[in-house]
């Protein structure tokens, strides 16, 4: 159950200095904590700045924000903390050789004692698959364990809130579910998710949808019932139902599947062995 | 004449401690329609993708394009170069010219095509992508990812390859984009160039190609259509390879009996069952 | 994608031998200790006594001589070069001539000196950075410079840097070899022609590695202060710095050999 407000925006607004285009024009935003929420939009819609101003890295131009327990009275460094975010690309996040002092790198910036910084590398590490391989070099590990490695990164800061930017978006298929079985891992731990993407398939753990159009907040629905949108009105937002969605939608319009069963494949395959009496 | 892969291994760092082997006996053909090449990461598709222009030379066995060998004179890798366009991934990375026109006159120029011919070829090429000529004196960072991805597909294309090889050409790309560079794949490939498609994602291989070559460790696991391949990918585990949810799903519709076929497209399945529905309820 | 872990020109190799886990700062002051050295360093026995060293810390610290030769070889062209210039320039006993110019037995042996100590001098520095991770080397700098931060040295911002320019070396390889091959890939030649057709050849190269370069310094540094970076103050280290007495041995060991050696030299040249 989500608990109180973590993310407040009202009426936020943001223009880079010295330009007139504003690149959020109004955002009027509430997360709880422990939701898990995505973030969809077209390219240009101000999706990254939005994940920005919520990890506390930017301030709205206009308006008021309240991120993780502080507005902007508190020290954003402080609020850096409680919100860590992972981008798209590993290579343009991780600093370090090793992977304990890549991990290191957060707790050492929060002044954490040696100990602490020791154990929060190890839990981090072993949360994200990658136990044991503290003294390896960054050089040596794949796209999909450096992927991991930054969000371990994150991990160490003990954030209340992970932001994902596009995070799977360079990853191959198995390597993107690994991730995603983390992320929902700690979603079970009450940990806030906010998830940036263009694809649908990575937001099944999601509770809620929220569409960014110029600038705006156009959409907030539940997960459910965004992709219970139809076809045509998700393309013109450049999105596409997963393939198994869009399965279940016909077979729910032909009656060969009950409303309530879930498009996960389990449930699917139980559904329809029953209607074909198997 | 065909471009044909024969019997080719190749190590990286052959000889020193830190030797790897990247390909091992790899044979196939292409000659036109889609090839996709699918295998989990490290499995050689790379390395196999430069060894068709030329990049890479084989340690033993031969890449023949049109009668050229890439082992063979400067002369031959030359002509090997020429004929096979090499996309990739995240081609944008490559750009840099001040303006579209320069950046995909930059192959032609490079392959001696006259001045006017450099012309027709960059018309023709950024036509090809779908893009038209007001994006010729633009500068190329100020592009929409998609755009940059297809001016980097036309900055290959200029040259006018037999054959063109794409590494995941779809990465990153939202899904309308990467919808478009599906059908430019299909265009290219009905206009008679051999394409030869590495990726990760099953389901597009399975939906877009004419022939499906799956690489483990280097080696060769499977080479045939579509269908066989849903089939093989259905019987055991391959090492890396995510079955798509649909073709899951029909695998066990199938044993249960529901479905006779495997089916990895939504559309197509949705049609069995509602026609086995309509049958049922009669 | 070949993430083949080529041992590139200095990176680190990480195992579990005393020179590994040596103090960096002790490493750093002995390894720039030796470089001094080899500066002084005159006679061909005594360079091959410092060679000797070599060989016994490749043994010590587990790293395979053959690694560490192989890390002079971006100077070979240097060596070669500085060879040439002093075989031809010296004067002396005549050996031969060639094209006009005359090779000299005392160039011969000028040659083979300067060529062994660039060589050595490149392995020792190997040395260092293959046995100590450059977060480490880092540490070590910026620990021994920290008495300088009084007078407004930014020790920890220099440190800072050079572990991530560090870092970021194989990376960069990687990438070049990548925009190479792409354009490769598009008839872009490097080989043929003069000096200045093969510079502007690698236009193609260098200004998508910049633009890579630019774009992920900015990245970067929102990542970092995503994760709480401000600056040196307040750090803690995950590895703190302790001295031990194993450092002090070891510097007091060394100081005792280079004694003997430069001394050893001064005495035989008599």
């Amino acid at each position: 159950m989500p608990g109180a407000a973590q993310f407040i925006l009202s009426g936020a607004e943001f223009s880079y200095p010295g330009s007139s285009r504003k690149i959020l024009s109004g955002v009027d935003l509430e997360i709880r904590a422990g939701e898990w929420v995505a973030l969809l939009g077209s390219n240009g819609s101000g999706k990254t700045t939005l994940l920005k101003i919520l990890s506390a890295l930017l301030a709205p131009t206009q308006g008021s924000s309240f991120i993780c327990g502080g507005g902007s009275e508190r020290p954003a460094a402080e609020r850096s903390a409680r919100c860590a975010i992972v981008f798209q690309n590993p290579e343009d996040q991780i600093v370090a050789s090793t992977l304990e002092e890549e991990v290191a790198f957060g707790p050492e910036n929060l002044g954490c004692p040696t100990e602490e910084i020791r154990g929060r590398v190890s839990e981090s590490l072993a949360a994200c698959g990658l136990a044991g391989m503290e003294t390896r070099l960054v050089s040596s590990l794949s796209g999909g364990q450096k992927q991991r490695l930054a969000l371990a990164g994150a991990l160490a800061m003990h954030p209340a809130a992970i932001l994902l930017d596009e995070a799977l978006s360079m990853l191959d298929p198995q390597s993107r579910r690994a991730f995603t079985e983390i992320i929902a891992a700690e979603h079970s731990k009450g940990k806030t998710i906010v998830q940036v993407t263009h694809r649908l398939e990575e937001i099944r753990g999601a509770e809620r949808v929220l569409l960014l159009k110029e600038g705006k907040i156009a959409l907030d629905m539940r997960r459910e019932d965004f992709f219970k949108m139809k076809g045509s009105e998700l393309s013109e937002l450049g999105l596409e139902l997963p393939p198994l969605e869009r399965l279940c939608e016909g077979l729910k319009e032909g009656g060969l599947l009950p409303e309530g069963c879930a498009p996960e494949i389990c449930a699917v395959e139980k559904c329809l062995n029953a209607a074909f009496g198997r | 004449m065909p471009l044909s892969v024969d019997d080719i291994s190749y190590s990286y760092n052959k000889g020193l401690p830190t030797e790897r082997e990247a390909l091992r006996g790899v044979s196939f053909r292409a000659e036109s329609g889609i090839l996709s090449v699918i295998g989990h990461t490290g499995s050689g598709k790379s390395t196999l993708a430069q060894h068709l222009n030329a990049l890479i030379i084989p340690q033993s066995g031969s890449v023949i394009v049109d009668g050229s060998d890439t082992s063979g004179s400067p002369a031959e890798v030359r002509s090997v170069r020429k004929k096979v366009g090499l996309v990739f991934q995240y081609p944008e990375q490559q750009i840099f010219a001040e303006s579209v026109e320069e950046e995909i006159s930059f192959a032609p120029k490079n392959w001696g095509f006259d001045e006017e011919g450099v012309k027709k070829n960059v018309a023709e090429a950024l036509a090809a992508v779908s893009l038209s000529a007001e994006f010729l004196p633009l500068q190329p960072y100020n592009l929409s990812g998609g755009q940059k991805r297809k001016i980097a597909i036309a900055s290959v294309i200029a040259a006018k390859p037999s054959y063109l090889v794409l590494d995941e050409p779809t990465a990153g790309l939202d899904c309308v984009s990467a919808r478009e560079l599906e059908a430019l794949l299909a265009k290219f490939a009905a206009e008679g160039m051999g394409i030869i498609h590495i990726t990760h994602d099953v389901e597009l291989a399975l939906r877009i190609s004419s022939e499906i070559l799956i690489l483990e460790d280097g080696r060769v696991v499977f080479c045939g259509a579509p269908e066989e391949c849903a089939e093989f990918l259905c019987s055991a585990p391959v090492k890396g390879l995510v079955l798509p949810d649909v073709l899951e799903l029909s695998k066990r519709l199938a044993s249960s009996g529901v479905v006779d076929k495997l089916e990895w497209n939504a559309e197509t399945l949705l049609e069995r069952l509602k026609e086995k529905w309509r049958a049922q309820t009669k | 994608m070949a993430r083949a872990d080529k041992v590139a020109f200095g990176q680190f190799i990480p195992a579990d031998t005393p020179v590994h886990a040596l103090d960096p700062r002790a490493k750093i002051i002995m390894a720039t200790a030796v470089i001094v050295l080899l500066f002084v360093t005159r006679s061909a026995a005594t360079f091959l006594l410092w060679l000797l060293l070599l060989l016994f810390l490749s043994r010590l610290s587990k790293i395979p001589a053959s690694t560490l030769f192989s890390s002079a070889r971006p100077v070979l062209i240097l060596i070669i070069f500085t060879s040439l210039l002093h075989i031809f320039a010296t004067p002396g006993e005549l050996l031969f001539r060639i094209f006009g110019l005359s090779a000299t037995k005392e160039g011969f042996m000028l040659a083979f000196l300067i060529s062994l100590r660039l060589a050595l001098l490149v392995m020792y520095a190997s040395l260092l950075t293959l046995t100590t991770s450059p977060a480490r080397i880092s540490d070590g700098l910026e620990g021994l410079m920290s008495p300088l931060a009084r007078i407004g040295v930014p020790a920890h911002d220099i440190a800072m840097m050079i572990t991530i320019a560090l870092r970021f070396i194989p990376t960069l390889f990687e990438e070049t070899s990548r925009i190479i091959k792409a354009q490769k890939s598009r008839g872009a030649d490097f080989e043929t022609g003069g000096p200045m057709k093969r510079a502007r050849a690698y236009i193609p190269v260098l200004v998508p590695l910049f633009v890579i370069i630019f774009r992920r310094a900015e990245n970067l540094a929102v990542a970092m202060e995503a994760r709480g970076y401000g600056g040196g103050s307040g750090r803690t280290k995950l590895k703190p710095l302790r001295w031990r007495r194993s450092d002090s041995a070891a510097i007091a060991l060394l100081s005792a050999l280079s004694a003997l050696i430069i001394c050893g030299e001064r005495f035989l040249a008599k």
